[in-house]
Parts: structure tokens; C-alpha cells; sequence
């Protein structure tokens, strides 16, 4: 579908969210709110060792506890054949997954799952865990990306030879892949630089944080039929990685989705399921399993700790000549970081005639990576853009102006590959520029950054169902979890076609079993490819019932209009509304539903600028956002408040990112801060509000002009608050987070370093 | 162990329940009454999502053990607003925008709808600090503040 400039009426407005109600009033389910009767409660041990060999495992005790129904290892989970199943913007491979969910011969992380137990309460199922025998040999181990790209680091799995490497190692290591891209001739392009930079970062390891701690209620079936309730950000994920790890049929596994309590990427892919679908078959019962707060942070997917080196050239004139990155990923206990995506991403906004951009893949003994945010993109963009900060204050240039002589436009190659259509990249740099944020004068101690950022965002599969109610309103059917207000944009793209209001449209998001595939909510995909599944869907309706009302008035379908929520009789006054149509429907030709199921492309790339300031305590190293402005190309903001939502919850994780989260590790591996209180996210005294400025360069491959806009705002902040502290204070932090002992060690030893002149 | 008997009252109902000793109020609020509503996100009250007002007192559910109801007056976010009306938070969250998820949003109403109880008119320091005990991670607490200072305008009678 193609983008057509039209007058609007419903897409840029703001209603209610359609499930707001629910959610202010404690209706709404999320995954722990389901029960079913009789149902047990499952419970998972997991490896008190970063690294270690399993010797025995004995469950005997566990089994003849009273009260106990199932005891599961990873004897009873057989490897899967070898597979990838594509989850958004991860790939899951399966038999790492069998690995992940439970352990084998080695546990590879603090948090690694051994065994699981179900059981009549949950706290016989936890007394249960205790009484397990598990005899371990335990292994050096190694977290730090760096030390684990060493020749002499302990090694995680002796059959890992490093992809993407001529020839083929001959000797296994951490380092799982490495990818390259590259374009022009950087050392050629560095020689015509008046002035090079070269600088190396590192980020620890951080995590999604959704509030909702995994849950699932599983049933199975003496008949080999199962279901199961949880929240997720895609259920036919979720089945088909269930069905692929229990060797079931599709058709067979009915995954049914509950709210979702933030995702962030993380709830892409299963830790659960699988275990109390194992449960349920065993004891023959429903089985509940929730995590807690505890189990999420040392065991589902963080967000890959990174190390870096930018090297980067340009000209008295501000034209960058060359760029070199190296980017070296944590992966997790096994491959599939998203160093791809940092690689691919991290000079994106801007056209370089020479480019050169590594990334390694590492295994380190942490818990799986998994999808955050932006997956990659906001640790490329630190390095990066701060370079390029520290460049166009060795140029004298304005940060902004530095940016736009080399920003990508229409037509410019990305680094990745294709060539860019329409690109919002120049629009938000001027509107930052001329944004009356950016002429206020700063005090003592407080500094402005200012950093850009990319996403590419996805299409993918998405189907929709609009079924036409005798009443007039519409049901209309889709299958991507709503994450944070996709029912409202769904529908009120869906009235827009229809020219009714958005009130009249009802979302549903319903199971695997009523919709055809669905890929996830992720790459911030569902306004847009749903939203063309919906539109085309709509618009299948409205053909239809054209037809009927042509029907009904015996005159040619060709005569027949549609406008303002009725077809309209173009050659003459008569016109049917949806209800007096539908109200006919079974005496001209039955019930109406328009159906459209696709696999969209050409999801148009979001860019952003960010301004940043903030105050820096010299006595205590503590930073203060003082006031932050996000400046974003949303090609079209069908609900402008959850565009803007996206845009101010994503600077404020990139906030705590750079300020305080962080996976700190004890010297036997063991996370540390496996709590709220210690993995400290932004809370709202912490914060002034965020200012969102939405930019819209339409997007040429949807019919309103949309863009994603979910994932784009976390890019820039880690160097946009790297860029202002450097403002504010004179030193250039380079090493995440910048908590306070960090800032202040930096302080004083820039002191030291005047002082010894 | 003897399971304790426990008379209290919930959303202005008498409610009695057996409990472990041992058993939390959120967990009873939530496996034993089926109010479930009140959330879990962490468990050692660092969260806020299971926020509730115990005799006018804000508290997590979590941090507290269920024997400690008898006799209390406690409200949950099923007790707040009417069936036929939302109260002001309730509706200016909605009008606002100040929910994604909505998981965190139980919590926060509770938690908004304390702080208006005894104190009319606060400022936007104070909101910040009074809800600093509730973790969000989709909004980035902007709307939230915002819908906060609105519905406090509301309840005054004041247009926002």
C-alpha cells in the first residue's frame, strides 16, 4: 500500500484507549491474574554457579515430598532437531533454547534452570526445590566481554568455532560470529581527514525491566490437546516455540493471550511455557508458574554489557571522511547477540564515504541475551555519536550543524545495504536547533549534550479480521499484543477507512487458534503492518458492503461510494448506513467480514535528535536531568499521546541506563543486584518531564504515512548524557553507567590530572 | 500449621479468610479473594504495583503478612471509583494518556489517589516524590504527573 495525503479524521486525534478502562480499574488480566481449578503451582530450581559441571541430579526426596505431583530435568526434555525460529528481531535457536530452558551437563549462568517441580501450593513446591540433590563441579568462569574474547578464557562450549571467520578456526572460543560491513576505503579516507578521534566505550550488562515478572498458567490434555494463558509479545511465538520444544502439532497448542505488563523485547521468546506445559502433562493438572522478581533479573534475557572502539575522520569543513568500529558483544550463555544490529546501525544517520564496522558475538556466563529496546542500537549510537561530539568541539562546530552537513537524505546507501526513501534525519536536527531548549543559557555545573539516533523498524506478518455488526459498530479481530496502545491506533485506522468513529471500532486480540499467524509485537512493526493488515482489511469490508448496497438498490457496484460510514449512491441522494446494511446482510448474501492477511516490507527507518541538559553535583557525583527534548520522525502519529508516550518512556530507560542500571556480578558470578532496590531503574523523583517533539516525513509504504516509533527514542541517550556531562564538567565519562562513585572518581582524577599539570 | 482466622474488612465489606502466618496480604488479596487487581512485580516493596491504603495509610500488600488486616480497613483498586464513575484519577489517567502497559496502573491510582486524600493541592515535586515508591517502565512518569496534577484540579472543581 502507498501513502496518499488526504484529509483526516479520526488518525491524529486522541481518544480513550479502547482497554483503558480495564486497565484503571484492576479488571484487566494479566498472565499471574488467571486460575483454573485444580490447579498446582510450579516452581524452578535454578544453579547457584556462574559455571559448573552437573554430576548427578536426584529427585527422589523432591518426588515422595507430600504434596508434590511432577519433578521435570532436562532428561525430560529432549534436544529438539537443530532450527531457527525467527521471533522479530531475534532468531531463537532451538536447541539452545532446550539448553536454556533446562540444563543439561553444564549450567552455564547463575539462574540456569536445573529442574522444576509442581506441586498443591506454592510453597510446598519451593519446599520441594529444596530437597533436590544436585552434585556440581564447579568451573572458572568469565563474564567480562573482553576476558572472554582471550585465548586462555574459560571456554563455555567446546563445539563453538567462530562464524563469519576464513578459514574456520580450528580451535572453539567464546567468540561466536563475527560480522562485518564495510563500504569505500577507510584508511584512504582517514588520510583525507584533518583530524581523527579514536576512543573506546563499555556498557554493562542491563535489563528490559518490565514491571510484570513472567507467568503462564499451562493445561494439557490426556488427548495431547493443551492450552496455555500467558503474556507475551506474540502467542503464535510462543506456540511455536512450545510445540517445537514438546514435539506437538500446531494445531494442537491453543496459546491464549493475557495483558501484557511490558515487554521491551524481553517477552519474545519462552522460560516458562514449556516447563509447565512438561508439568501439566505430567501430573495431569493445570500448572501455574510465575516468576519472581529475583528469577527475572538473574534469568531472562539482559540486554548484551558491550565493549567498543570508534575511530572516526573528518575535514576542517566538518565532512566525515572515514569511520572504524569495532563492537564486541555479551551474547549470554549461548550465540545471538544483537551485535548485528549495532554494527548495522550505529553510523546510520549519517552518509560516510568510508566505513568499516566489526562486530563479535561472544558467550560469556550470564543468562541468554534477548531482545531490548532498539535491540544493539543504543550501544553503537554511544560510541559514536560521542566521538562525534568530541569532534565537533575539536572543529569548533555546533554539535547540530555538525550532524546535518553529513546527515543520510533520500537517496543516500545506508551502511547496511539499501537505499534510503524519505528520512525524517535533517527535519529533526533543525527542529532541535531552532527549539527555544536549545538557546537556553545554562549555570555553573550544568551541560548540554545533544545525540541522534536510528532504527530500522520491521514489517512482517500481520492478519485482521473487521466483522460488521447488525448495530453498526465493529469487531474488529487481530493478533498482536497490545504493549502500550496499539488497539487504539488499529482502531482508529479502521474507522478512518470506515468514516465512523474510533469508539465504534472494539479491538480484540485473540488466540492462536482464531487468526492466521501473527508475527510479534517487536521492531515496532504493529502500526505499522498490522495497521495495513487493518486498513486492507477495512477496506475488504467496505468493497463488500458497497456490493451489498448495490444489491440492494439494483443499481451497478460502480455506482456505489463509501463516505462518512455509509454508502453513498453516486449518480443520486440514497445512501445505507453500516447498520442499515448490515441489518440486510443475511437476505444479500450473508454476514459481512472483510479479511486481509499480510507480510508487509518497506517499514520506513525512524531517526531522532535528543537535547539533554543536566547539572552535575561535584560533592557527590550525582546527576540531575534537568530538562530533555526528544525530537522524532514518526511519519504519522495516528494517537499523538502514546507516540509521545513512546518517545518519553524510551529517553527515560536510556536515563537509567546511563545513570544507574547496570548487572554487577560477585567474584564467583553470582548477580548481585538481583532486586529493584539494587538494579535501580528511574523512578519519578528522579525525573522533570520530557518534552516529545513529533516530526512526520511520511512513510511512502503505509497508507496513513506511518513510521514505528517504539524503539527509536532509546538510542541517543546513553551519549546525549555522555555528550552533557562532558559540557558541564569538562571530562569525557566513557564507561556505563555514570552512577555516582564513577562520576566522582572521574572528577577528582580529572582534578588530580590539572593539578600535575 | 494452624492456619489464623482473620476478620477484616475490604472495599467497605466485612471479608474473613484463613491464612498462613506466614502469607502476605497481597497474596491473600489475590489467591484467596481473587482481587486481583493489586499486582506483583517485585515482592520486596520496591515496586508499588500492590499498592493499597490500610487505614488511610498508603502500604505495599507485599510487605504486608494478611494477619496484620484483622481489624483494618482496607482498600484495593477495585474499591476506587464507582460502577456508574470513575474517580477523577481513574478518568484523568485515561484522558491523559498515562498508561501503556497498565500494569504498573493499579498501583499508581491507589497510590494518587492517597496522596490527593491528604493533600489537595500538591505540587509537582510532591507528586514526584510521593509516587517515587511506584516503578514504571513505558511512560517514563511524564503523563503520569500530568494526570495526577489534572485530576487534583478536577477534584477541586478547577478546570486543569
Amino acid at each position: 500500500m502507498t501513502y496518499e495525503p488526504k484529509s483526516l479524521k479520526v488518525v491524529g486525534t486522541r481518544p480513550v484507549r479502547h482497554d483503558g478502562p480495564d486497565k484503571v480499574t484492576g479488571r484487566a488480566n494479566y498472565a499471574s491474574d488467571f486460575t483454573l481449578p485444580g490447579m498446582l503451582w510450579g516452581s524452578i530450581l535454578r544453579s547457584p554457579h556462574a559455571h559448573a559441571k552437573v554430576i548427578s541430579i536426584n529427585t527422589d526426596k523432591a518426588r515422595a515430598h507430600p504434596g508434590v505431583k511432577a519433578v521435570i530435568t532436562g532428561a525430560d526434555l529432549p534436544l529438539p532437531p537443530p532450527g531457527v525460529t525467527q521471533a522479530g528481531e531475534s532468531a531463537i535457536n532451538t536447541q539452545h533454547l532446550a539448553k536454556n530452558l533446562l540444563a543439561r551437563d553444564k549450567v552455564f549462568y547463575d539462574g540456569h534452570p536445573v529442574a522444576a517441580v509442581a506441586a498443591i501450593s506454592e510453597a510446598i513446591a519451593r519446599e520441594a526445590l529444596g530437597l533436590i540433590e544436585i552434585e556440581y563441579e564447579v568451573l572458572p568462569h568469565v563474564i567480562d566481554v573482553d576476558e572472554a574474547m582471550k585465548a586462555d578464557a574459560p571456554l563455555l562450549h567446546d563445539d563453538l568455532f567462530t562464524e563469519g571467520v576464513e578459514p574456520r578456526p580450528e580451535t572453539p572460543s567464546n567468540i561466536a560470529k563475527r560480522i562485518v560491513v564495510s563500504k569505500g576505503d577507510i584508511e584512504k579516507g582517514f588520510a583525507e581527514a584533518d583530524i581523527v578521534i579514536e576512543r573506546t566505550y563499555t556498557t554493562k550488562a542491563v535489563h528490559q525491566g518490565y514491571i510484570e515478572p513472567q507467568g503462564c498458567v499451562a493445561n494439557y490434555a490426556e488427548d495431547g490437546q493443551a492450552m496455555v494463558w500467558c503474556s507475551s509479545q506474540g502467542q503464535f511465538v510462543i506456540r511455536d516455540l512450545c510445540i517445537t520444544m514438546l514435539g506437538m502439532e500446531a494445531s494442537s497448542l491453543k496459546v491464549i493471550p493475557a495483558e501484557i505488563g511490558g515487554g521491551f523485547g524481553g517477552k519474545t521468546t519462552v522460560y516458562l511455557e514449556p516447563l509447565a506445559l512438561m508439568l501439566s502433562k505430567a501430573s495431569g493438572r493445570p500448572v501455574k508458574m510465575t516468576m519472581s522478581r529475583g528469577e527475572v533479573l538473574r534469568a531472562t534475557g539482559p540486554h548484551s554489557g558491550s565493549s567498543m572502539t570508534a575511530r572516526i575522520g573528518a575535514m576542517k569543513d566538518g565532512t566525515i571522511t572515514s569511520a572504524e568500529v569495532v563492537i564486541k558483544f555479551q551474547a549470554g550463555a549461548f550465540p545471538g547477540s544483537p551485535v548485528g544490529a549495532a554494527v548495522m546501525f550505529c553510523s546510520a544517520p549519517y552518509d560516510i564515504p568510508n566505513l568499516s564496522i566489526t562486530g563479535y558475538d561472544v558467550v560469556v556466563n550470564i543468562a541468554k541475551v534477548h531482545a531490548y529496546r532498539a535491540p544493539g542500537a543504543p550501544n553503537g549510537a554511544f560510541a559514536f555519536e560521542t566521538v562525534l561530539d568530541e569532534l565537533a568541539h575539536e572543529l569548533k562546530m555546533d554539535p547540530i550543524d555538525f550532524r546535518a552537513k553529513n546527515s543520510a537524505v533520500e537517496g543516500s546507501k545506508s551502511p547496511y545495504g539499501p537505499t534510503y526513501g524519505p528520512l525524517g534525519g535533517i527535519e529533526c536536527l533543525s527542529s532541535a536547533k531552532n527549539h527555544p531548549h536549545y538557546k537556553v543559557n545554562l549555570g555553573p555545573n550544568q551541560g548540554r549534550g545533544v545525540a541522534s539516533g536510528f532504527w530500522i523498524n520491521i514489517g512482517g506478518q500481520s492478519a485482521a479480521t473487521v466483522v460488521v455488526n447488525r448495530d453498526g459498530t465493529i469487531s474488529l479481530v487481530e493478533g498482536c499484543p497490545d504493549i502500550g496502545g496499539s488497539r487504539a491506533s488499529l482502531a482508529m485506522m479502521c474507522a478512518e477507512v470506515l468514516g465512523i468513529a474510533a469508539e465504534k471500532v472494539r479491538p480484540s486480540i485473540v488466540d492462536t487458534t482464531a487468526i492466521a499467524f501473527n508475527d510479534v509485537t517487536g521492531g515496532s512493526r504493529v502500526t505499522f503492518a498490522t495497521g495495513i493488515a487493518v486498513v486492507q482489511a477495512t477496506e475488504d469490508a467496505v468493497r463488500q458492503m458497497r456490493e451489498r448496497a448495490a444489491k440492494m438498490w439494483d443499481i451497478d457496484v460502480d455506482q456505489v461510494g463509501w463516505r462518512d460510514g455509509a454508502a453513498q449512491e453516486m449518480n443520486g441522494n440514497r445512501s445505507l448506513t453500516i447498520s442499515q446494511i448490515a441489518q440486510k446482510a443475511a437476505k444479500t448474501g450473508g454476514q459481512i467480514m472483510g479479511h486481509a492477511s499480510i507480510n508487509a516490507s518497506g517499514a520506513g527507518p525512524s531517526l531522532t535528535t535528543h537535547l539533554c541538559d543536566l547539572e552535575v553535583d561535584r560533592e557527590t557525583g550525582k546527576i540531575t536531568i534537568l530538562r530533555y527534548t526528544a525530537f522524532q520522525d514518526a511519519g504519522k502519529a495516528v494517537h499523538p499521546s502514546y507516540v509521545e508516550g513512546q518517545m518519553q518512556g524510551g529517553v527515560v530507560q536510556g536515563i537509567g541506563w546511563a545513570l544507574n542500571e547496570e548487572y554487577i556480578h560477585d567474584e564467583n558470578g553470582r548477580l548481585e543486584n538481583a532486586g529493584f532496590l539494587d538494579y535501580r531503574m528511574p523512578v519519578a523523583s528522579d525525573l522533570p518531564m520530557i518534552d516529545a517533539v513529533i516530526i512526520e516525513v511520511p512513510n511512502p509504504n503505509h497508507p496513513f504515512g506511518v513510521r514505528g516509533v517504539g524503539e527509536a527514542p532509546i538510542v541517543p541517550p546513553l551519549a546525549a548524557i555522555a555528550n552533557a556531562i562532558y559540557d558541564a564538567t569538562g571530562v569525557r565519562m566513557r564507561d556505563l553507567p555514570f552512577s555516582p562513585p564513577k562520576v566522582l572518581a572521574a572528577l577528582e582524577a580529572a582534578e588530580k590530572a590539572k593539578a600535575n599539570g | 500449621m494452624a492456619k489464623s482466622h482473620v476478620s477484616t474488612t475490604v472495599n467497605g465489606d466485612p471479608v474473613e479468610f484463613l491464612c498462613d502466618t506466614a502469607e502476605t496480604m497481597l497474596d491473600v488479596l489475590r489467591n484467596t479473594m481473587g482481587l486481583t487487581g493489586t499486582k506483583e512485580g517485585c515482592g520486596t516493596g520496591d515496586c508499588g504495583a500492590c499498592s493499597i491504603i490500610v487505614d488511610g495509610r498508603l502500604v505495599c500488600g507485599c510487605l504486608m503478612l494478611a494477619v496484620e488486616a484483622t481489624g483494618k480497613q482496607v482498600t484495593t483498586i477495585e474499591g476506587i471509583g464507582a460502577p456508574d464513575r470513575l474517580h477523577p484519577v481513574q478518568q484523568a489517567f485515561l484522558e491523559d494518556a498515562a498508561l501503556q502497559c497498565g500494569f504498573c496502573t493499579p498501583g499508581f491510582i491507589v497510590a494518587a489517589k492517597a496522596l490527593l486524600d491528604r493533600n489537595p493541592d500538591p505540587s509537582e515535586t510532591e507528586i514526584r516524590y510521593w509516587l517515587a515508591g511506584n516503578l514504571c517502565r513505558c511512560t517514563g512518569y511524564d503523563k503520569i504527573v500530568r494526570a495526577v496534577q489534572h485530576a487534583a484540579a478536577e477534584m477541586k472543581g478547577q478546570p486543569a
